[in-house]
């Protein structure tokens, strides 16, 4: 019997390992599906660790607890991009950038000939932008990856195609990281949707992740290896985990272009969808009930908010003041 | 004060407000209960999905427990606003439904034309009409005829926070229209546009995006709801007129002789 065991292998449930690992507490990991990525939102998730930017639509606290992230995944992985951030809008949306400036202040404004000095591929994007120089990124699947490898090197490995239930396990304490699926054990989960698309294109090359503010459809499109970008997303309050729309097909792409038309002549490897895991507030948190923790909400910042809600697991479970203090779930 | 009349239907309040982009659907929520707003506007287009059983989303609209005025947001013809509207009496269980008929994408002006057609369908349908228009006098008129009891004329085009873009225009409409409730929709950045709207008489103002987009949406949606209910307060209170010679509030024969 470990002491921890650990329901679901997504961003949530092997950020969650690594920390308690990190503490040396024995665990062990289930996970329903056949291998790493499947059935969880963390797959197509873009992987941009920019707390500053995400200050747009998401709470002060959400920033706060995302300042955290960098530093964490540079100590468990080997790759993360540390190149910032670009958020650009079109001359008519420049309120939208600044806006932004107050809220996620971390930034300064570029012109055009500075946009197209750090980012040569955007040289007729008609400026200004802001730079948010102290953001990262990451390549999701990689990253998970990743993780699973440093598991495996502390000698804890995944156990796939397990589809245990909190009753079916007797380990000391449970951490329940099921993300949407935990909805019926866990009151007050939404599916928020997301579509994302990979395209592939030799025509432009980006150092960062690029942000369009669009009242209609923003994006965000993060490069990758091999001539790859991740466009993404769409945020629709429905539960829905397949089906990519027309109209979300459209307005992604439509606003693709409008950043560079290089991109018009892309091939598209890839379409996403899934539905994130979302509380009311959008922001994740705790909650336990008897010997079982979730760990849930993750919402659109798994990889930005993972290692913040992980370390609050691991200190629940090391310490019974901590685990005293975290709400319990009705 | 006197409530607001829509369709037979009475409200304390004379603010309406739309449920998109907030930062969280509890944001949404405590703003609604911060301004005391009895109605609000859904759009069910990109909602829509496949299936609506349990949605979280709209079960917490419905928790709300106030009057759901479902719209046409994003409809550019007659025709997909018009099956906008079948689908939304459907989901919503109401025959109320705010019509909007986008002219043209990049400004979003309404088209005029689109919604005169939509609401004669739609009211022939037996739906009670709320039709986002501009302040044209004449269009106003079509909509009376095809049996709209509310006008929704624009302050500014959607999302600008220009607030009343001409006055004019709508205090000729509030005075061609006496007894119609006409509400002010759309373009309202700031509560004192919101107030303005309500000084020159009109009914009520539908507000979303300065309430969703601002900072602290919460205390946003307070500021409005205060300064709606000052503009009905000081429009019934009979404001003074503008005058272009100064007028002292205090007699001048009493006034102290500083003359050495």
């Amino acid at each position: 019997m470990s002491e921890v065991a650990i329901i679901g292998a997504g961003v949530a449930g092997l950020t969650c390992a690594c920390e308690l690992v990190d503490r040396k507490i024995d665990i062990c990991i289930y996970e329903q599906t056949m291998r790493l990525g499947e059935g969880s939102c963390s797959w197509f998730a873009g992987g941009m660790l920019a707390p500053y930017c995400e200050r747009d639509t998401a709470e002060h606290e959400v920033m706060l607890s995302g300042m955290v992230a960098k530093k964490w995944w540079q100590e468990h992985i080997t790759e993360v991009t540390q190149n910032g951030s670009l958020v650009l809008a079109l001359p008519r949306d420049r309120n939208e950038l600044k806006r932004l400036s107050r809220l996620g202040k971390q930034c300064h404004w570029v012109d055009q000939q500075e946009i197209a000095t750090i980012e040569p591929g955007l040289s007729d994007f008609s400026g200004p932008g802001l730079l948010f120089p102290d953001e990262a990124h990451l390549n999701p699947r990689k990253a998970l990856q990743d993780l699973v490898h440093y598991l495996e090197m502390r000698n804890v490995s995944i156990q796939f195609n397990q589809a245990v239930t909190i009753e079916d396990l007797d380990a000391k304490v449970i951490l329940d990281c099921r993300g949407y699926n935990s909805h019926h054990d866990l009151g007050g989960i939404r599916g928020v949707k997301g579509e994302m698309m990979i395209l592939r294109t030799e025509d432009i090359s980006l150092s960062r992740p690029v942000r369009l503010l669009h009242p209609r459809q923003p994006i965000y499109i993060v490069p990758r290896i091999n001539h790859q970008y991740m466009l993404g997303a769409t945020l629709i309050e429905n539960n829905e985990r397949t089906r990519f729309s027309v109209r979300s097909m459209l307005d992604l792409l439509n606003s693709a272009v409008l950043l560079s038309s290089s991109f018009g002549e892309a091939e598209i490897i890839e379409l996403g969808v899934d539905i994130r895991p979302a509380f009311d507030d959008n922001v994740p948190r705790l909650y336990r009930k008897d010997n079982v923790i979730f760990v849930n909400g993750l919402y659109r910042h798994g990889f930005l908010l993972g290692p913040s809600l992980a370390i609050q697991a691991a200190d629940a479970v090391v310490n019974s003041d901590s685990w005293g203090k975290l709400p319990q779930c009705a | 004060m006197t409530m607001l009349e829509l369709y037979g239907q009475s409200f304390n309040s004379r603010m309406l407000l739309g449920t998109a982009r907030y930062p969280s659907p509890s944001k949404l929520a405590k703003a609604v209960q911060a301004s005391k707003t009895e109605i609000v506007t859904v759009s069910l287009r990109r909602e829509a999905g496949s299936s609506y059983a349990g949605e979280k989303f709209w079960d917490l609209i419905k928790s709300l427990n106030i009057t759901i005025l479902p719209n046409t947001a994003g409809c550019y013809s007659a025709r997909e606003a018009v099956t906008t509207a079948q689908m939304a009496r459907e989901i919503f269980q109401t025959d109320w439904i705010k019509l909007e008929v986008i002219g043209d994408s990049e400004s979003l002006h309404p088209d005029t034309a689109g919604l005169v057609e939509a609401a004669r369908i739609l009211s022939a349908d037996g739906f009670k009409v709320f039709p986002y228009t501009t302040e044209d006098l004449v269009v106003a008129g079509k909509l009376m005829d095809t049996g709209c009891e509310v006008l929704m004329p624009w302050g500014a085009p959607i999302g600008t926070a220009r607030g009343l873009n001409n006055e004019y225009g709508l205090r000729t409409l509030r005075s061609r229209f006496e007894t119609i409730p006409i509400i002010i929709d759309a373009g309202i950045g700031l509560p004192s546009h919101a107030a303005r709207a309500m000084e020159l008489g009109s009914d009520a103002v539908l507000l979303n995006t300065a309430v969703a987009r601002a900072e602290n949406p919460v205390t946003m949606a307070e500021a409005f709801a205060e300064g709606i209910r000052a503009g009905r307060k000081a429009y019934l209170s009979g404001p003074m007129q503008p005058s272009d010679m100064p007028q002292t509030s205090t007699s001048l024969i009493d006034k102290a002789d500083l003359r050495e």
